[in-house]
């Protein structure tokens, strides 16, 4: 059943439109800022962008920045809404169902995918965001003396290794935030048979913990909102790396992974599986 | 009989103040061909939808081919063929694209004969040549036979189809009625499910009927179609034949005479005898919309005032 659900998820046309607009706007973003060579002054715009000017190699952290608060969350919103209830509105669900797959093999099977199409999505950008990072700003001072390194955040030189490896593990800690948004949107897509309702309720779960975030009566619940560690992996660039934030950050996603896809397996498992109601078909 | 492939007790389902399925007890014995009759809304498909463990009964119980169901869905499903509400697929995929993804999903068959069971399910429904458009350029008819073809996959013994000639033209239907009964001749038990009765008639050898979720009616088509005791004929000279026949003569329209009686050779032998011409005789038998209408309600569809 994965197989088959990977094999679905690459065949449909949404979510390459989805991975070619989040690589999209990095890229606009890049031919701006080589155009005009006007960055925004430290401290100010995106994390990173006043940095890219004087090194290509760091824009993959620029563009994560870029995409993370609003587009990122969208298009896993979108895939991981269509989960179960784009199946159940095409009607194939209860085919799937029927032929035997069990419930809980299809929600696993539906998380894989989603999880697939987060890593895809981060990966996809840090890639292609380098290649336009470095063919429009190209490698950095330290370049020639350092052999390709960059500047860490805190002032230090960083050789290619530990930035490929500081990379990859940005691209895993943000994949994991989104898939605990793919997990709430598998949940919330076995509510209802609307793929658009249950994608929406992601987006508000969203919305919701972004203004919770810097409320201070939040303050006792703020440890676990979703959205407040998304940009803890920017101390991965720091050197050394501050770890505690990540950790921290990768505890509460496993959390609400685990909450949101038990909450999934509990109402799907026992759902009737009936006809969409505002289909006109036949039969009841 | 032999052994039964579905058997229900006391079978229910409430949709919160609806009752849709009201304590069927059902029994479709190996090897028939069983037409579920009813008007819409009735509960068909719902009871359909129990019996493949889609839908969660309320109470009482449900086995099929033996076996529990929901319980044991994982053992029985993989042995039965279905058609629920019509055909699905993903729209963005060939045909044969569905098919293998869908048989990929599943337990069971070899990865390598997939191609050859793809191929054999399309050819047996008449859609070997498809090409690789995609299912949402498909006309009805051939999703149609696309989603017959889903459930021929794995050469099941139970096929419970729900609307099986739905959007079929009518060599469409008559290709399908050929091929359920020659799966049937091999082993199938066929369940079908329809609110067209000459599509049961023809088709089945035993039907059930079902009425406000209620099954009202569960027997062989050859009883239920027994004659009924009397005899039709067709004369042209209708008042000789009533003088000779006086006091059996039930009915009269124009030259049609319903006369009782169980033997019309031996009724024929008199009226000729007699000098009276005979154009048509046969034993009267009910048909099935008389006996559906004899034992169903208006369905749900109708909504009369009481005045």
């Amino acid at each position: 059943m994965i197989s088959t659900e990977l094999v679905l998820m690459l065949r449909k046309r949404r979510v390459w439109l989805c991975w070619a607009l989040l690589c999209l706007l990095p890229t606009v973003v890049a031919v701006l800022l080589a155009t005009t060579r006007l960055a925004p002054p430290p401290g100010r715009g995106g994390a990173f962008l006043s940095a890219v000017l004087s090194d290509g190699q760091l824009f993959p952290a620029a563009a994560l920045a870029l995409v993370l608060p609003v587009f990122l969350p969208i298009t896993v919103a979108i895939v991981s809404g269509d989960a179960v209830a784009g199946e159940a509105s095409a009607g194939t669900l209860r085919y799937l169902l029927v032929r035997p797959v069990g419930r809980l093999k299809l929600l696993v099977a539906k998380l894989v995918s989603v999880a697939a199409f987060t890593l895809l999505a981060v990966l996809l950008v840090t890639v292609t965001s380098y290649i336009v990072g470095v063919a429009a700003f190209g490698f950095g001072p330290d370049a020639e003396l350092g052999g390709g390194g960059i500047t860490s955040l805190s002032g230090a030189t960083l050789t290619p290794l530990e930035l490929a490896g500081r990379t990859a593990g940005t691209v895993g800690y943000l994949a994991l935030c989104m898939l605990t948004l793919g997990a709430v949107g598998i949940f919330f897509s076995t509510l209802t048979d609307s793929p658009l309702a249950a994608a929406l309720g992601v987006l508000a779960v969203v919305v919701t913990s972004a203004a919770l975030q810097p409320l201070d009566a939040a303050e006792a619940v703020r440890t676990f909102l979703p959205t407040q560690h998304w940009l803890a992996w920017i101390d991965l660039f720091r050197d050394p790396p501050l770890l505690d934030a990540v950790r921290t950050g990768v505890e509460v996603q496993l959390g609400w992974i685990v909450v949101a896809f038990g909450a999934a397996w509990a109402n799907f498992t026992t759902k009737d599986v009936r006809p969409v109601s505002g289909v006109i078909g036949h039969g009841q | 009989m032999s052994e039964s492939v579905i058997t229900t007790t006391g079978l229910t389902k409430r949709f919160g103040r609806v009752v849709a399925v009201d304590h069927v007890d059902l029994d479709v014995p190996a090897g028939v061909r069983f037409g579920l009759l009813g008007p819409n809304g009735s509960g068909k498909t719902t009871l359909v939808r129990m019996l493949l463990g889609l839908v969660h009964a309320t109470s009482g119980s449900a086995t099929v081919l033996g076996e529990p169901m929901p319980r044991r869905a994982a053992a029985v499903l993989p042995q039965v063929g279905a058609l629920v509400e019509g055909p699905a697929a993903w729209g963005h995929l060939s045909g044969r694209a569905n098919l293998r993804l869908l048989d990929a999903a599943g337990p069971g068959g070899r990865r390598r004969d997939r191609r050859r069971r793809v191929d054999e399910a399309l050819e047996r429904v008449g859609l070997a040549g498809i090409d690789r458009r995609p299912v949402k350029a498909y006309s009805l008819g051939m999703r149609q036979r696309l989603g017959i073809a889903a459930a021929l996959l794995r050469a099941p013994r139970l096929l419970l189809l729900d609307e099986p000639t739905n959007g079929l033209d009518p060599r469409g239907i008559h290709e399908m009625r050929d091929l359920l009964v020659a799966l049937n001749a091999t082993g199938t038990t066929v369940v079908l499910s329809s609110h067209l009765l000459t599509e049961v008639e023809a088709l089945c050898t035993r039907v059930g009927i079902m009425d406000a979720g209620r099954l009202v009616l569960a027997d062989d088509l050859a009883s239920l179609r027994a004659p009924t005791g009397r005899i039709r004929l067709r004369t042209p000279s209708p008042d000789a034949a009533l003088a000779l026949l006086d006091g059996r003569v039930e009915a009269r329209e124009a030259d049609l005479l319903t006369v009782r009686g169980d033997d019309p050779a031996e009724l024929n032998a008199l009226l000729v005898g007699a000098g009276v011409p005979v154009t048509a005789i046969d034993r009267e038998r009910r048909s099935l919309e008389e006996v559906v209408l004899d034992v169903t309600g208006s369905g749900n569809d109708r909504f009369e005032g009481h005045r």
